[in-house]
């Protein structure tokens, strides 16, 4: 879920025409002050972070004037709420508030609709009022087609207990609050306290919009740079991973650092899961051998075989991991075999020299064993594969084993895109590009890339291979990316193929991991 | 028989001259579904797999007959025009199996498939299988996988993990226990048919003697299943496990999430409001064969279909 800051949030209430404070954001004491000079009078200083009841833990500030607005500033600048450093305050007026409300829109799983909840009492505490006092809140479930309708806004005030002039007012409010929240594709919108000032006006003294992840793509204005929940900002390698993410919508791949600042030898292993409720069952199997996760990755809802790659990749660069353990559901109906080349593409390149117990069970589990087999003789680090009928308790005591009596490999050959001496190239859909050496191709007796290639696009020109689309095709998606020409070429053929997958800002990471050593997440 | 897929219903495939679209066509077919038109904006007049393309749903409806069921695999962007383009012909049962779909997308649609009368499951959801019959979506993938893995029996299968909806009934039936059909019901927050949706029909299913139920945290789908069989409405047995038990507790994102929802959605919630209903919950994902075998012997009901 992509949460909003407060002053993000409220620009969106601006934007549908709810009042909002006087003020804006500063990231400098200075800044604040100056704010507070254009404002002209007492203000409040807020620090920008994700967490309720700022004000106990003294984030938020009161001041007379801007000397005094740039020392709150400074004071809850840097501060640490929750695990996130407070980059930002919001400096706003402040209010001469008479009542307090609460305002709030969740799309709710129940109702399967929006639903609108007003409550005549607000501020902090609300879900205690909720509980205690439920005649004070109603709510109202929306009509998708036709929204949030004045009359139904009016009726929503009557019954948490406002009449007269002011039922009027909130009922203008609320269809804002609800176009606000449609817009921009809120999970939840919430303006709370929603103030009547002593001179009659209703301002959002207070708001938080949490945005869907899945329509961050239709709401580039936001910016949303990680659409990620984390309680803690993100790692460099999980905007890595994000980046990934993003750039391919074909399956998902969820990627969250665990621990960080381990060293070999911890029993800190890197996870790699498939579907989320075998992922959840292979990690309590690996808890109950003693291993820890470095992280937790989650490929699934059949990604392409580059997608993997790239989330074995990130995986492996953590340094200090003592094994790979891979593991879904154990009875997938994808075919395993793209992963497994993709496992054994990153195993090569990164190279792999710890242990890996690879669980692949499901559909062609057979053939994907096979793959990951027949790359031992290459990876120096042993590496185990297993099916549906293995067990993830079996296969982390695996691991734990291999862990145990394996010492340290050491780095085997270079692997990577060999000189080609007569290129063919095409491009991908994630700016990846495939290179078959035509030089080496012609010597192949296999041509087992024109067999396995799994959307069949390439066939024989003379005796090399070549695409029987066009490029632009392939780089739409006709190539789906499978590594099939790269991995059962290096295999089974003369290894003239190769395919290159960019990961954007990888290397810069793992710079950034291995200069840093911090201390271990307690989780 | 079974719920939601047998054979006589006539399918739809939209998207299916895509990547996903054509390749699970084909295993649909394989496995026995009737997969009787595509369509593709576009794209009319094309064959894919032996099946006619059409360019719009009602092309399809007016030249390969009526449909019964449409399967999307849309890019998550689209998905929501393609679902109203079924629902507004006449197509009374979606699967959408694409993730990724926006809420307010799966809102529309839930709003116009309850006006039209039509129902669906997902989006986010490996599909419906029922063993013998027919498949929707992917579930079960290479068609001899599926008819090794799977045969037909007595347990009705619904699970919001679609890895686990497999293992499920791969698991049963190495007990020897046979499944009437396995329902992922989608693994978004807001799906067409949720686990209460699900356990009607399988109440309501001669073929089905008992359920087994795979909850997850969050949601208040597994609550509302207890209200169902506390309500008399369900009264075959159901044997559950819930997911999560480690996880760290639900993320909450707003007052308002934890106003509506009221303490519903942990796995302690969960556990207690299904086990204070009379359903089986077991603590290990590796009890759920035993526990059914058990269920089953009580009710003198024979673990997997005779073979005529």
């Amino acid at each position: 879920m992509a949460k909003l800051h407060e002053y993000q949030s409220r620009a969106l209430l601006e934007q549908v025409g709810i009042a909002v404070p006087r003020g804006g954001v500063a990231a400098t004491p200075d800044e604040a002050g100056r704010i507070a000079a254009d404002i002209g009078g007492p203000v409040v200083v807020k620090a920008q972070a994700w967490v309720t009841g700022r004000a106990a833990l003294g984030a938020i500030r009161f001041a007379e004037d801007a000397a005094g607005a740039a020392e709150a500033a400074r004071a809850i600048l840097g501060m640490e709420l929750g695990r996130h450093p407070v980059e930002q305050v919001l400096v706003v007026e402040r209010l001469a508030i008479a009542r307090e409300f609460y305002a709030g829109v969740i799309v709710d799983d129940q109702a399967r609709a929006p639903v609108m909840i007003f409550s005549s009492q607000g501020g902090s505490g609300i879900e205690a009022i909720a509980r205690e006092h439920p005649d004070r809140v109603a709510r109202h479930t929306i009509d998708i087609r036709l929204g949030l309708r004045d009359f139904e806004a009016r009726e929503l005030a009557r019954r948490a207990g406002l009449s007269g002039p002011l039922l009027a007012q909130v009922g203008g409010l609320l269809p804002r609050l609800y176009d606000a929240a449609r817009r921009f594709d809120a999970r939840a919108a919430e303006i709370n306290p929603l103030a009547l000032t002593d001179d009659g006006r209703l301002v959002a003294a207070d708001c938080r919009f949490t945005i869907d992840d899945y329509a961050v793509y239709r709401q580039p204005d936001l910016e949303i740079a990680f659409a990620r929940e984390l309680d803690r900002p993100p790692t460099p390698l999980e905007r890595v991973a994000w980046d990934v993410e993003r750039g391919d919508y074909r399956g998902t791949f969820f990627f969250i650092q665990m621990a960080q600042g381990f060293a070999r030898g911890e029993g800190v292993v890197g996870f790699h899961g498939a579907g989320g409720g075998g992922s959840m069952m292979s990690m309590d199997a690996l808890g109950a051998q003693g291993l820890r996760l470095a992280n937790f990755v989650d490929t699934s809802g059949n990604p392409p075989a580059s997608k993997v790659y790239r989330a074995a990749r990130i995986i492996l660069s953590q340094p200090g991991i003592d094994g790979y353990f891979a593991s879904g559901s154990g009875v997938a109906s994808q075919e395993q075999y793209h992963s497994a080349r993709a496992l054994v593409k990153a195993f090569l390149e990164e190279p792999l020299t710890v242990p890996a117990v690879i669980r692949l069970g499901g559909n062609a589990e057979e053939q994907a064993i096979a793959i990951l087999e027949r790359a031992r003789a290459r990876i120096p680090a042993p590496v185990e594969a297993y099916g549906k009928d293995d067990s993830p308790d079996f296969c982390a005591a695996r691991l734990r084993d291999l862990i145990a009596r394996t010492p340290p490999a050491d780095a085997p050959p270079a692997y990577g895109p060999r000189p080609a001496q007569e290129p063919y190239r095409f491009d991908t859909v994630t700016g990846g590009t495939v290179t078959l050496d035509h030089a080496r191709c012609r010597d192949c007796a296999s041509k087992i890339c024109i067999s396995t290639c799994a959307p069949r696009i390439l066939s024989l020109e003379g005796d090399v291979p070549v695409l029987n689309i066009t490029r632009e095709e392939a780089k739409r998606g006709g190539c789906v990316e499978c590594l099939a020409c790269e991995i059962e070429c290096f295999f089974e053929g003369n290894g003239g193929g190769f395919v290159h997958l960019p990961i954007a800002g990888l290397d810069a990471a793992r710079r950034a991991q291995t200069g840093e050593a911090t201390d271990g997440d307690p989780d | 028989m079974a719920i939601l897929i047998d054979r006589t219903k006539r399918v739809l495939v939209q998207g299916i001259t895509g990547r996903e679209g054509t390749a699970r066509a084909r295993l649909m077919r394989r496995y026995g579904t009737q997969v009787v038109a595509g369509v593709t904006p576009g794209k009319g007049g094309q064959t894919v797999e032996g099946v006619p393309v059409f360019d719009t749903v009602g092309e399809a409806w007016e030249h390969a007959g009526p449909v019964d069921v449409s399967v999307l695999f849309i890019p998550a962007p689209l998905v929501k025009s393609a679902a109203l383009e079924a629902i507004a012909a006449g197509v009374k049962l979606l699967v959408i199996v694409p993730d990724r779909v926006p809420i307010y997308d799966v809102l529309e649609i839930v709003y116009a498939a309850d006006r039209a009368g039509a129902r669906f499951v997902g989006p986010n959801t490996l599909g419906v299988l029922s063993p013998g019959e027919g498949v929707l979506g992917m579930i079960g993938g290479q068609a001899a996988s599926a008819r090794e893995w799977f045969f037909s029996g007595p347990v009705g299968i619904t699970s919001r993990s679609g890895g686990i909806t497999t293992s499920l009934a791969y698991y049963l039936a190495r007990a020897g226990v046979g499944a009437s059909t396995l329902v992922h019901v989608g693994g978004d927050p807001v799906v067409g048919l949720p686990h209460p949706a699900i356990v009607r029909l399988f109440e309501r299913d001669p073929a089905t003697r008992a359920i087994v139920l795979f909850g997850e945290i969050g949601t208040s789908q597994e609550e509302q299943v207890a209200d169902l069989v506390e309500a008399g409405e369900v009264t075959k047995p159901i044997v559950a496990y819930i997911g999560g038990k480690g996880a760290r507790g639900g993320t909450r994102f707003s007052h308002a999430g934890a106003i509506i929802e009221g303490g519903r959605g942990t796995y302690e919630g969960k556990v207690e409001r299904l086990r204070g209903a009379g359903v089986t919950v077991v603590d290990a994902f590796d009890d759920i064969p035993g526990a059914m075998r058990d269920v089953l012997a009580r009710l003198g009901v024979p673990l997997r279909e005779e073979t005529p």
